[in-house]
């Protein structure tokens, strides 16, 4: 078959040979392991020389079928699995599912489980941008920049492991609460990393942000205009990069975020580089809102008292009470009751909104429970965005997208 | 906790649709309409209302006695009024449902709708490339619809050739010890609440019967 070349640049010696010579489009399956895929995406190329002439992303690998299972399980036995949405930022998960379900009960958290969740939530973001950024240094040839953002990383795993008892996967929110209070310390602990973390980051974005390499790579590469961003719902720092000032923390503030003072930046072109620029200031705007949520950290209880029916009794209560022992049967077995109807919530979660549509017909179980993973959305402009790139600027933009199959798939 | 600033656009739509009928809901404002004004709704909602961002599409099924058995639900978001707005449609038919498409709107819904299509079964007229998304094409079920079992069905690989030759399938979960399986009935049922697909008919002394 005889095509044409659109490579740029592409001088009259090309266009003779084109002719002479019968040339055909190359198919190309990069992936589903392939390291800059970060995990198990398939995109089908149809390659003209270099460049793309047509890409389809393959999904499902990943594929656990998540929201057949809620359908199988009580609201309290899912919070274990939305650590598998984006297993990179669980704290943020477990919260955004613990806010769906508390928003179908109606129950009011208080204060300090609000404030307890959106620290854990920044800090979420702060080592889901560290482990994008150090990726997409690794993606684009950078390697020392991985080295440095996952040292941070790991301290904040450290704490993570400290208020959790579990540095991956956390499952810390419950539905109307957090499975446990603040340790002692624990605070000027995270104060204590926000003090040192800001000057490393300061650092690890001076390797990027003026180095003619990475530039090269991403400036004006995978530009996605604010049209696309919005028609395409693409969610987080992907659809600020284009310029769209678009955060649920300041639209539709939940847990007190309106409380708190921070900037949202935005991109003004919407290629790679602005992509990564919104992430690194968002790390540093997260450290803000730690350092604000902390100083008027609010005295009181780690559960809401109204969620006496879904929130699991201490364990000493329940050994001891008859009335305790009874509500942690009915709570295991029954699961909690909710009222039937249909709500919907959205997080702003460091990959972009995650959102749960959740459907009750009353009872411990959801009738259904749909999962809007960011992840999903934003890839869905790959065949868009990746149109007529080169192979090479493929791997750059993916990276810049920063996503994360577990919650792309479910 | 229903938003008031919302609640306009819900007054306009009944009054310009005229089948339309507010939905219940505890949230967000929420609109019944015809399946024939689906994407008539969706495009007054974005041209006149500012609903610009697609934030989800997805189906619901009510369970196979039920009809109207399949439900479409879209979520829109204004991203300069910030709120949701939740429009559903149920199939008329419950055999082979189908909803038009919305990806001349919103080119967000071409996912979406692939993947109600897959999990779910419900036909979208109209989109151009309506192939599956998380399963793999050929897959003979729709997973998320209530009679397909929470372990799976048996069923052939994908991959023919690697099916010839190791004879291998791909079967149903061992459940097993498996997932804490609970029901939805709402009364106690130790039965029920138990795992469902509990099978101890074999053990280590007892062999796995064929």
């Amino acid at each position: 078959m005889a095509t044409e070349f659109t490579v740029p640049d592409a001088g009259a010696k090309t266009a003779a040979a084109s002719q002479e010579f019968e040339t055909e489009k190359m198919s190309l399956a990069m992936g589903p392991s392939h390291p800059s895929t970060h995990g198990v995406l398939r995109l089908q190329l149809e390659l003209d020389g270099e460049t793309v002439t047509n890409c389809d992303p393959v999904l499902g690998y990943l594929h656990r079928g998540d929201e057949k299972i809620a359908e199988n399980m009580t609201y309290n036995q899912f919070v274990p699995y939305t650590d598998r949405l984006d297993y990179l930022a669980p704290l943020a998960n477990n919260a955004a599912y613990a806010a769906a379900v508390e928003q179908l009960a109606d129950i009011k958290i208080p204060e300090r489980v609000q404030a307890i969740r959106v620290i854990t939530s920044e800090m979420a973001r702060v080592s889901s941008h560290l482990m994008g950024l150090g990726a997409y240094g690794i993606d684009v040839g950078a390697w020392s920049v991985f080295l440095y953002t996952f040292t941070e990383r790991e301290k904040l795993y450290t704490l993570f492991e400290e208020l959790t008892g579990a540095r991956f996967t956390t499952s810390y929110s419950r539905i109307g609460g957090v499975s446990r209070d603040v340790p002692e310390g624990w605070n000027e602990r995270v104060l204590e990393f926000c003090d040192q973390f800001l000057p490393i980051l300061d650092e690890i974005l001076k390797l990027l942000t003026r180095n003619k390499i990475f530039m090269d790579r991403t400036v004006d590469v995978g530009i996605i205009s604010a049209e696309d961003a919005i028609g395409y719902g693409l969610s987080g720092p992907n659809l600020r990069g284009s310029g769209v000032k678009s955060d649920l923390r300041k639209d539709r503030p939940y847990w007190g975020y309106e409380q708190y003072e921070f900037d949202v930046p935005v991109g003004s072109k919407g290629d790679c580089y602005d992509r990564y620029l919104c992430r690194g200031e968002e790390m540093k705007q997260s450290v803000r809102i730690i350092r604000q949520a902390i100083a008027k950290f609010p005295a009181g209880d780690y559960y809401a008292k109204d969620a006496v029916r879904i929130f699991a009794p201490k364990k000493d209560k329940v050994m001891t009470s008859m009335e305790e022992l009874i509500n942690n049967f009915m709570i295991v077995t029954e699961g909690p009751q909710m009222p039937a109807g249909e709500v919907y919530f959205e997080a702003e979660n460091p990959k972009g909104t995650l959102g749960f549509f959740i459907v009750s017909k009353g009872g411990g179980v959801p009738w259904r429970l749909k999962i809007r993973g960011p992840s999903f959305c934003n890839l869905s402009i790959l065949p868009k965005v990746c149109q007529d790139e080169l192979v090479s600027d493929v791997v750059s933009i993916l990276g810049s997208l920063d996503f994360v199959m577990g919650e792309c798939d479910r | 906790m229903s938003d008031t600033v919302a609640a306009e656009p819900v007054a306009d739509l009944l009054a310009k649709f005229s089948e339309a009928t507010p939905r219940e809901s505890l949230d967000h404002p929420a609109v019944n309409v015809p399946m024939k004004d689906a994407v008539a709704v969706l495009q007054w909602l974005r041209d006149e209302q500012s609903y610009d961002f697609l934030v989800d599409v997805t189906g619901i099924d009510w369970s196979e006695t039920t009809s109207p058995r399949f439900t479409a639900v879209w979520h829109l978001f204004s991203t300069t009024k910030h709120t949701y707005i939740r429009i559903a449609a149920d199939c008329t038919d419950d055999a082979n449902p189908s909803a038009p498409t919305a990806t001349g709107l919103f080119p967000a819904a071409d996912w979406h709708e692939r993947e109600t299509f897959d999990l779910m079964g419900i036909t979208f007229e109209g989109h151009p490339d309506l192939r599956r998304i998380l399963m793999w094409d050929g897959y003979p079920h729709h997973p998320l619809r209530k009679e397909f079992p929470l372990a799976g069905i048996e069923t052939e690989l994908p991959d023919i050739e690697v099916a010839d030759e190791t004879q291998a399938k791909v079967i149903s979960a061992p459940m097993m010890g498996g997932p804490f399986v609970a029901s939805n009935k709402g009364e106690m049922n130790l039965t029920d609440a138990e795992p469902r697909a509990k099978d101890e008919s074999w053990n280590e002394a007892k062999p796995k019967p064929e």
